[in-house]
């Protein structure tokens, strides 16, 4: 066997490992999915009203894309916690020993990840057109909105893997993914217009990824008002672009340095 | 037995099948540290195809960490070290492909089923699918498991676990198998069963390389074995080489007047093959002999009837507790609870 096909036919293996414990657990699916429904309907409802908006935007619109951006780069971080409880557990070591591919183990980690995200981000889609978001686009654009986002949450599946494999203690792996992703999602045009923020912080969310991934999803989902303001910053009049910019340079760097903690990683 | 079709037909130049070589694991002087603490100093030991090697120390004196670099999983800072011919670092993949490795903790997936967890290890194994699945199958009934094939394996006791886990490293029939303490914490009856398992792989020709904080687990299964300490090997042979090592057997009297022990060591001084020890304190004599029961039947014709105040007498042969505690001033189940086993790179500073 060749060692790329070695490693899809690991990779397949060990993804289809992780999709057995999402159905034998079902509580993953049940958090997975009502997290989000919690978001869009507590933004929607008790935020919803006190937010300033562009003229001829309505706050279910603009709120949809910011939830699913920040719903996902969130299950993302599960990606670190299974690996850390795999460490745990020995079961990195058992892997370790196998005359498998090196980097499989982590391929199907994150591909498993980024179904759970596929069905969390359904299921907000679905509550999101009871709570009044609207898809104005092409069935193309829609998809591509979709892909966008579900690719930066795959960029940054492979940071927490990282993350996972160096912290080693799944509860500290959310905790600590916790301080960096809220900051992260809030100070970006998530939730409120970038308008209102405070200059600097204001130039951080402007260049911050997430503002540009929820940039594109609303472009593309055509959520946004012909009557808001052209955004100044480059990363946002050309937010694909610069999310696609950012995948790139996050898997370039972290898929090496995962797959190097990984052949390091240390069990107990 | 041979791994897979795969690294069977693969094997060339200073592989095993050359050149007559006949220990399946080689390791000479074999060095690593962690960080400021040195866990391996020179650690040289060999194990011949198809034996079963103990290797024994309390927790902390490097055991798990020779397992580690035996099956790839950690890098040697010095030394050569082989498995089936095949350099441990330079040709990992292949060294891989021929072993097995049970760690000290089961490492099944709770969430897969019994099945699933040997399908999974075996077309990691790059086993077929249809081969992956019948030796499944095979092994679960090998290891008493059938029953339980469908179960997740988050419903098993501590002893399915680890016969579950040990049917996992079976899968591609591996030439050496390592077992890293394979019966900690299973209760007495579990660990029966295990033994009986592991000493039928040992005859089925599979060389072994376990590694155990019981003694008695070592002399029942181990043909040789190695004794660490903070690092280092302290002895080695077979038991009763190493039992010899520490003095052979011996006579113990336990009279209710030790007025009579100078008597008696007069008598019984022809017998002795080193200075007879008197406790009169505790009214014993221990008598250094060589030989069994005749021995023993000589002693008591010697005493020519002169034996009413003997109040127990026994032939006494040293087992690998008095082994343990000649070799490193320590008695193995004390030294062996007291370290955490989590604090593997505190090694050689963590036991007393």
């Amino acid at each position: 066997m060749s060692s790329m096909a070695a490693t899809l036919s690991d990779s397949v293996v060990i993804t289809k490992r992780n999709l057995i414990k999402v159905k034998r657990v079902p509580d993953l699916i049940v958090f997975a999915t009502l997290s989000p429904i919690m978001f869009v309907l507590l933004f929607r409802y008790v935020f919803g009203g006190a937010i300033q908006l562009p003229p001829g935007t309505s706050y279910g619109e603009f709120l949809l894309p910011g939830i699913f951006a920040q719903t996902i780069v969130l299950g993302s971080t599960t990606t670190g916690a299974s690996l850390a409880e795999d460490l745990q557990k020995g079961l990195i070591d058992r892997f370790r020993s196998l005359p498998m591919s090196r980097s499989a183990v982590l391929i199907g980690r994150t591909v498993a990840d980024a179904g759970l995200n596929i069905i969390s981000i359904t299921v907000m889609a679905l509550t999101g057109l009871v709570v009044g978001w609207r898809i104005n686009s092409s069935v193309g654009e829609a998809v591509l909105g979709f892909v966008v986002l579900l690719l930066f949450a795959y960029a940054i599946s492979w940071l927490m893997a990282m993350v996972g494999l160096l912290v080693r203690t799944p509860e500290v792996v959310n905790n600590a993914s916790f301080i960096v992703i809220f900051p992260l999602t809030f100070v970006a045009n998530t939730f409120v217009p970038l308008e209102t923020f405070p200059s600097v912080l204001r130039t951080f969310a402007e260049w911050n990824p997430v503002s540009a991934v929820v940039q594109s999803a609303r472009n593309l989902f055509g959520n946004t008002s012909p009557l808001a303001p052209t955004p100044d910053a480059w990363s946002l009049q050309n937010p694909v672009l610069y999310t696609l910019i950012w995948v790139v340079l996050i898997l370039a760097v972290f898929v090496p340095l995962s797959v190097r903690a990984y052949r390091r990683a240390a069990g107990r | 037995m041979y791994a897979t079709e795969k690294s069977g037909g693969e094997l060339s130049g200073g592989g095993p099948s050359v050149g007559g070589m006949t220990d399946a694991i080689v390791v000479e002087g074999l060095v690593k540290r962690f960080g400021a603490t040195t866990a391996l100093d020179g650690v040289d030991l060999t194990v011949a195809e198809g034996s079963v090697l103990g290797l024994l120390g309390p927790n902390g004196a490097g055991k798990t960490t020779v397992v580690r670099i035996l099956t790839t999983l950690l890098e040697a800072d010095a030394g050569r070290v082989e498995v089936v011919g095949l350099d441990v670092s330079r040709e990992a993949d292949r060294v891989r492909a021929a072993i097995g490795l049970t760690g000290q903790y089961a490492a099944v997936d709770e969430y897969l089923t019994g099945f699933e967890n040997l399908e999974m290890v075996g077309r990691l194994y790059r086993l077929g699918r249809a081969e992956a699945r019948r030796r499944a199958g095979e092994l679960l009934e090998r290891f008493d498991l059938s029953g339980a094939a469908d179960r997740p394996a988050k419903t098993y006791s501590g002893g399915m676990r680890r016969r579950l886990d040990i049917a996992a490293s079976l899968i591609a029939r591996p030439r050496v198998l390592f077992l890293d303490e394979p019966t900690t914490g299973l209760d007495p009856r579990s660990r029966l069963s295990m033994w009986e398992f592991i000493a039928d792989l040992a005859d089925g020709g599979t060389t072994i390389l376990l590694t155990t904080q019981y003694l008695e687990e070592a002399d029942r299964l181990a043909d040789r074995m190695v004794v660490i300490d903070r690092g280092r090997v302290i002895a080695r042979g077979t038991a009763d080489e190493l039992k010899a090592q520490v003095g052979g057997q011996r006579l113990e009297f336990t009279v209710t007047d030790a007025a009579v022990l100078p008597g008696m060591v007069e008598r019984l001084r022809p017998l002795a093959v080193e200075d007879p020890v008197v406790d009169v304190q505790a009214r014993r004599l221990s008598l250094p002999v060589s030989g069994g029961a005749e021995v023993l039947a000589e002693a008591l014709r010697r005493l020519d009837g002169a034996t009413a105040e003997i109040f127990d007498v026994g032939l006494r042969r040293p087992d690998l507790d008095d082994v343990f505690l000649a070799l490193t001033g320590r008695v193995a189940e004390e030294v062996a609870t007291e370290d955490d086993p989590t604090a593997e790179p505190a090694i050689t500073g963590g036991a007393r």
